[in-house]
């Protein structure tokens, strides 16, 4: 049941991930995972074929669309909002145990270098054990800190320093 | 004015690989200069075959103004350019009120090497402060200029001047949001720039050794941040620390034998170890739930400065290398992150939060005072000059990173800029062996 909805979901957003690249902006592009491979596993997918493989790629592509949760200023508190989000995540990763996902943990430019990471492994930290609560194993999720050292948009101003104060959910398989 | 321009030829060096590249840095005095005694470098006299092989007054002139106690006359305002003692017509110098005179030779020698002559007077006496002979090849005329710059300045200030040092940092070319990051090393005065390392991944926080020959620092290349030592000379390099998690903030301990450093080994808390080099035995210092990071050693390597926000904001603290329980150092303000000690171990420079702007303080750690000393948004990644008398410090400038120097008082400032990309996260190297 909860899987056929959650299909659904999926894809309306495949169409919505179509139209606008923005999955792949956000995505770590240097190891070659962006959004764009994923996107053309999608065709396989309408051919028919109804693979497990395929819809685990139409799942994972419809997740990638909204992957990121967004922090107030010096905290690593997750609201209601991104609560639902992480639990799209939690309930693909756990009925897909072979699934692996990076969450890296980012903040504003403001402030020491050095404490920035603690503060954004204090965020990918939070946001790890939300999703074990909601069902994802240990084994399935890395954590790791960027600090300020990756912003997602430059600025210095408020509205850019709340895009950059975030966890990005990266899947690696 | 006081607007100093030098280009400056980087020579980029990849881990043995070399490649060429031109780019202009300026240096830019940005704030103080009243205070400043003029000085007047007059252009070296030159005796030899061709033209001469370098100008070695105008290198001095720059490396003396930049300590920010001296303000060279320029050029067009000499009224003579003596190149020996009986030429000075002090009474011209003393016209313009200036304070202190240099003059000098360089004559080529049998074999290549050059002989600097240099004489610096007492204007006002007409007196000989100071007169060396230095000995150089044509390759090593800059750095024997920088040499000239701290015998002048130790002898007129009592101070080690720090022309001879080298400054390590790191930059970032390109794409602004997805930059090549370079981790680089330049002489005091930006010049002589060689890369040590190029990534598609962050590199952060470079430390030096004590005898200048090493640098630490944390490279993302392998997908999450990692410790590795590499060898300026060589450009050999060990990767000293790859926990799970973070393995960050490396900094060596006085006697050169370990590394203070920031790991969370995977349980998403950040504590402070000291790790032995020559055994790999890593020792835990703090072991609380909250953020602790960037240890810095005092100067007799018996306790470590940290920043933690166990009081809920990020404040500095102080413990024992050996363990222990810690000290709370840091009171004014919310906000006080990144300690650095200053070579006399009496105070730690600071990033602190000065009404909602970033800043570098000094604070007095015996009288717990604290002095705001920039004037940025973004102030940050302190680091005090070998003798003490400035720091350098990254902010931003047009939305861009640049790096600058201030006196430890906050009065003469000046700015380091490339003329593309960003730099920031500058390292102050120690004194040269003399």
């Amino acid at each position: 049941m909860n899987g056929f909805k959650f299909l659904l979901i999926a894809m309306i957003f495949v169409v919505a991930g179509c139209a606008s690249k923005k999955g792949t902006t956000t995505g770590d592009g240097a190891d070659g995972m962006g959004g764009a491979d994923g996107a053309s596993a999608y065709g396989t997918s309408a051919d028919g074929e109804g693979s497990a493989n395929a819809l685990y790629e139409q799942q994972k592509a419809a997740l990638m669309n909204d992957n990121v949760v967004f922090f107030a200023f010096d905290s690593a508190e997750i609201d209601a909002a991104s609560m639902e989000m992480l639990k799209q995540h939690s309930s693909f990763l756990a009925s897909n145990p072979n699934a692996r996902v990076r969450l890296e943990g980012h903040t504003d430019e403001r402030g020491s270098r050095e404490y920035n990471i603690g503060l954004g492994e204090r965020r990918s930290v939070s946001v790890q054990s939300v999703l074990m609560v909601q069902g994802a194993t240990a084994e399935q999720l890395a954590v790791i800190s960027f600090g300020e050292e990756r912003p997602a948009v430059l600025g210095s101003d408020e509205a850019a320093h709340a895009q950059n104060r975030r966890v990005e959910l990266v899947y690696e398989n | 004015m006081n607007l100093l321009r030098t280009r400056a030829l980087w020579l980029f060096l990849l881990l043995g690989l070399s490649t060429l590249a031109r780019a202009e840095l300026t240096i830019q005095i940005t704030k103080g200069e009243g205070s400043a005694v003029p000085i007047a470098v007059v252009p070296f006299g030159w005796q030899g075959a061709g033209a001469a092989p370098y100008d070695v007054a105008s290198v001095v002139a720059s490396d003396l103004a930049r300590t920010g106690r001296f303000k060279p006359v320029p050029e067009k305002d000499m009224l003579q350019k003596p190149t020996t003692a009986a030429e000075i017509q002090f009474q011209n110098w003393r016209m313009i009120d200036t304070e202190v005179i240099v003059i000098g030779q360089v004559k080529q020698q049998p074999g290549g090497q050059n002989l600097i002559e240099f004489r610096v007077f007492d204007v006002l006496r007409g007196e000989q402060l100071l007169g060396y002979q230095v000995s150089s090849d044509a390759a090593g005329m800059r750095r024997a200029a920088h040499r000239i710059s701290d015998l002048i300045f130790e002898k007129l200030t009592g101070i080690r001047g720090v022309a001879s040092t080298q400054i390590a940092y790191v930059a970032l070319i390109g794409d602004r949001l997805k930059p090549t990051y370079k981790l680089i090393v330049a002489d005091a005065d930006g010049e002589n720039a060689r890369v040590l390392l190029e990534s598609r991944q962050p590199i952060m926080s470079p430390a030096w050794s004590p005898d200048g020959r090493k640098l630490a620092y944390v490279s993302f290349e392998n997908g999450q941040s990692q410790v590795f030592v590499q060898e300026l000379r060589t450009g050999a390099r060990r990767r000293v620390s790859a926990r799970m998690g973070v393995n960050s903030a490396p900094i060596w301990s006085p006697d050169g034998q370990r590394l203070a450093l920031t790991l969370s080994k995977g349980d998403g808390n950040l504590d402070i170890y000291v790790l032995e080099l020559n055994s790999q035995v890593l020792t835990r210092l703090t072991n609380w739930s909250s953020i602790e990071t960037e240890p810095s050693w005092s100067v007799d390597g018996k306790s470590l400065y940290f920043t933690s926000d166990r009081s809920g904001g990020p404040q500095i603290y102080r413990i024992p290398s050996s363990g222990g329980s810690p000290a709370r150092v840091t009171f004014e303000g919310k906000y006080n992150a990144r300690p650095r000690v200053s070579p006399d171990g009496s105070k730690i420079a600071v990033v602190h939060n000065d009404r909602g702007n970033y800043r570098i303080a000094v604070v007095d750690v015996a009288r717990a005072y604290t002095q705001v000393i920039t004037e940025g948004s973004d102030d940050e990644s302190p680091a005090f000059a070998p003798n003490g008398e400035m720091l350098i410090y990254a902010s931003t400038a047009g939305g861009r990173g640049v790096l600058s120097t201030v006196s430890v008082d906050g009065r003469f400032e000046q700015r380091l800029a490339t003329s593309s990309g960003e730099i920031r996260e500058p390292a102050w190297g120690p004194f040269p062996n003399k």
